[in-house]
C-alpha cells in the first residue's frame, strides 16, 4: 500500500509542476490584473494564485481529464469575488494604491473585464463561472469597457486654464 | 470606434508587461495543497469513525432494550378465575 501512495504522490507532483511551469505566468498575470497591483509588487495576486493552485493540487486526481487551467481560474475568480469585499477600503488595513491599467475600475468590473477579454471566455460562460445572470454580466462588462477607455482625468491643466482666462 | 476594435484595444492594454513568476510558487502551492488533502483525509476519517460509533451504540441499545418485543400490558388486569 505504502509504495503505491508514494509513486502516486511523485507522479502527481511531477504533473503539477509541469502544469504550474506552463500556466503559472499567465495565471499570475490574470491575478495581478484582478487585484490591480503593480507588476513588480503583487503580494495579493501571488497569495490568491497560490491558494487557487493549492486547491487544484488537492483535486488533481479527481479532475478526470478536465482542464486544470479552468479549475484554477474558477477558484481564482470565486476567491477574488469573495475576498474583494474585505479589501474594499477596509477599516483596519490600509489599502495599497491600485496600479496597472484597471486601477480605476471596481473589483467586479475588473473581474468581468479580465475574464471576458484577457481570458477570452464568452458572456454566457462568464456568467456561469461567476454565478451571475447573463444580463448583469453584460451590463458590468459594458460599464467596465466605458470606464477603462475613458481618457484618464487630468484635473490640473483645465483648472489652471479656467483660472487663467478671467484674469 | 467599433466594438471589435475597442475590445482589441483593451485586450492589448491588458496583455502588456506580464509579471515575473516567483520561483517558489509551485513549492508553496504543493505545500498548501498537501495540507488541504491531509485535512480532508482527517475529516473523512473522523466522519467514518463517528458513523461507526453511532452504529455500534445503536446495536447495543437495540439488543439491550429490544424495542420490537411487545411490552407487557399494564392497563388491564389479567383476567383470571371465571
Amino acid at each position: 500500500m505504502q509504495p503505491r501512495h508514494t509513486s502516486d504522490d511523485t507522479r502527481r507532483a511531477r504533473e503539477f509542476e509541469a502544469y504550474v511551469a506552463g500556466a503559472g505566468g499567465r495565471l499570475l498575470h490574470t491575478a495581478t490584473l484582478l487585484t490591480a497591483e503593480a507588476h513588480g509588487d503583487n503580494p495579493r495576486a501571488r497569495r490568491l494564485l497560490t491558494l487557487a493552485l493549492a486547491r487544484t493540487y488537492a483535486c488533481w486526481d479527481r479532475l478526470h481529464g478536465e482542464d486544470p487551467y479552468d479549475h484554477t481560474r474558477q477558484h481564482l475568480a470565486t476567491r477574488f469575488a469573495r475576498g474583494a469585499w474585505h479589501h474594499h477600503g477596509g477599516l483596519l488595513r490600509s489599502r495599497s494604491r491600485p496600479a496597472g491599467p484597471l486601477a480605476a475600475l471596481t473589483p467586479q468590473e475588473r473581474l468581468v473585464l479580465v475574464i471576458r477579454l484577457y481570458e477570452g471566455v464568452d458572456g454566457e460562460q462568464t456568467a456561469a463561472l461567476l454565478g451571475l445572470p447573463v444580463e448583469r454580466v453584460r451590463t458590468v462588462f459594458n460599464r467596465a469597457m466605458a470606464n477603462v477607455l475613458r481618457p484618464a482625468p487630468r484635473p490640473a491643466p483645465p483648472v489652471g486654464g479656467v483660472k487663467a482666462v478671467p484674469s | 470606434m467599433s466594438r471589435i476594435s475597442r475590445e482589441a484595444t483593451v485586450r492589448r492594454m491588458l496583455e502588456q508587461s506580464p509579471p515575473s513568476v516567483p520561483p517558489d510558487l509551485h513549492v508553496e502551492a504543493v505545500r498548501r495543497g498537501t495540507r488541504i488533502l491531509r485535512r480532508r483525509t482527517l475529516a473523512r476519517r473522523a466522519l467514518w469513525l463517528l458513523l461507526l460509533a453511532m452504529t455500534v451504540a445503536f446495536v447495543v441499545w437495540a439488543v439491550t432494550a429490544r424495542p420490537w418485543v411487545e411490552p407487557p400490558s399494564e392497563t388491564t388486569p389479567p383476567l383470571t378465575g371465571w
